[in-house]
């Protein structure tokens, strides 16, 4: 199964739950206040989502290790390459 | 006769690391990321060869590995041009099959891939028997230099986009720097269609498809190009484009 299907499935399922809560599709006599919690619902999830993606996607940003060492170091072992590849006759 | 004794358990199993460096204009760059290749295999003691698949570049990248090659043997430096620049996926095709090794490894060839790294990802590899080895950048102490807030913002955004749609089991899919068994590496490659940066994403994809482990070790990557190639709209919108093209194939 594709991804796409497993959301398109997962995304079913949640919605037919919903509209069975919330329209009273089976006639269960549920009381008022499911219906009423149940309603906002999707519009919740999907500003929940929201909230998180932005959280976790700003918390990775400022904590993205910026890799100053790797930088030196790198500058420092091109020197000594260059240097050890003149002397191995390496005409650059 | 007494019988040969070695000092390291890979040379006794006959592991063999061939590292896959497709270049194109790295004629500066080349002799460097060879001296170190060299160096860290060396004081590693894994055997190694290293396949240069160069894309007919104009500013003479071939002589350069030439001059290399007779620097450092022919059995550890193998030429493999190509006549034009034919696209990443052919070149590790076109290097596998010259590729004695057991083992492949893929890197840049612009030194923003460290072969200090190598050793690690072998070593994690023995660890857990792994088909492949990704090297990440957003994980541990993996981490960039050269990156401006905006790249930063894009990458973990893009990363984190693929994260919820793919849920792929790995955490930096559109790096580049990997160790692949060999013959995982072959079934992959037949297997992948896109291009670019979302050629590497499908390579972990379908990896998991088949039932390929994969392990991941943190690396650091030096960008010094990064101010001449600006990731500019058109990348994103093909990037966008592959990955939901993934989304809705695998």
């Amino acid at each position: 199964m594709t991804k796409l299907l497993e959301w398109l499935l997962g995304v079913s399922f949640v919605g037919i739950a919903w509209g069975l809560v919330t329209f009273d599709l089976l006639d269960l006599q549920l009381p008022s206040v499911c219906k009423e919690v149940a309603w906002p619902i999707p519009v919740y999830l999907l500003v929940v989502f929201g909230c998180y993606s932005l959280a976790t996607v700003g918390y990775r940003v400022a904590t993205f290790n910026d890799c100053e060492d790797a930088a030196k170091e790198l500058q420092a072992q091109i020197k000594e390459a260059k240097e050890d590849l003149k002397q191995k006759g390496l005409k650059m | 006769m007494a019988p040969r004794r070695s000092t390291n358990k890979s040379q006794q199993r006959g592991d063999k690391y061939s590292v896959l460096l497709p270049t194109y204009n790295e004629r500066e760059n080349l002799p460097l990321i060879i001296w170190l290749l060299v160096k860290y295999f060396g004081d590693s003691g894994y055997d190694f060869e290293i396949i240069v698949i160069d894309d007919g570049s104009p500013d003479g990248t071939l002589q350069v590995a030439e001059q290399l090659q007779k620097i450092y043997g022919e059995d550890r430096i193998l030429l493999r041009p190509r006549a034009k620049k034919l696209g990443l996926g052919t070149a590790y095709i076109h290097g596998i099959q010259h590729a004695t090794g057991n083992f492949v490894i893929i890197m840049d060839a612009d030194l923003s891939h460290h072969p200090k790294f190598i050793p690690r990802f072998i070593e994690k590899q023995k660890e857990g028997g792994y088909d492949l080895v990704s090297g990440t950048r957003y994980r541990g102490d993996g981490g960039v230099y050269g990156w401006d807030l905006r790249r930063k913002l894009i990458s973990r955004g893009a990363n984190f986009l693929t994260q919820v749609l793919l849920r792929p089991g790995a955490s930096d899919l559109t790096g580049s720097f990997r160790l692949y068994k060999k013959e995982v590496l072959e079934r992959l490659v037949e297997r992948c269609v896109s291009k670019g940066y979302v050629f590497q994403m499908e390579m972990i994809v379908r990896a998991r498809q088949l039932g390929y482990s994969v392990g991941e070790v943190p690396i650091s990557f030096v960008d010094r190009v990064y101010g001449e190639s600006k990731l500019g709209g058109n990348e994103i919108v093909s990037f966008v484009k592959g990955l939901l093209t993934l989304f809705a194939t695998t």
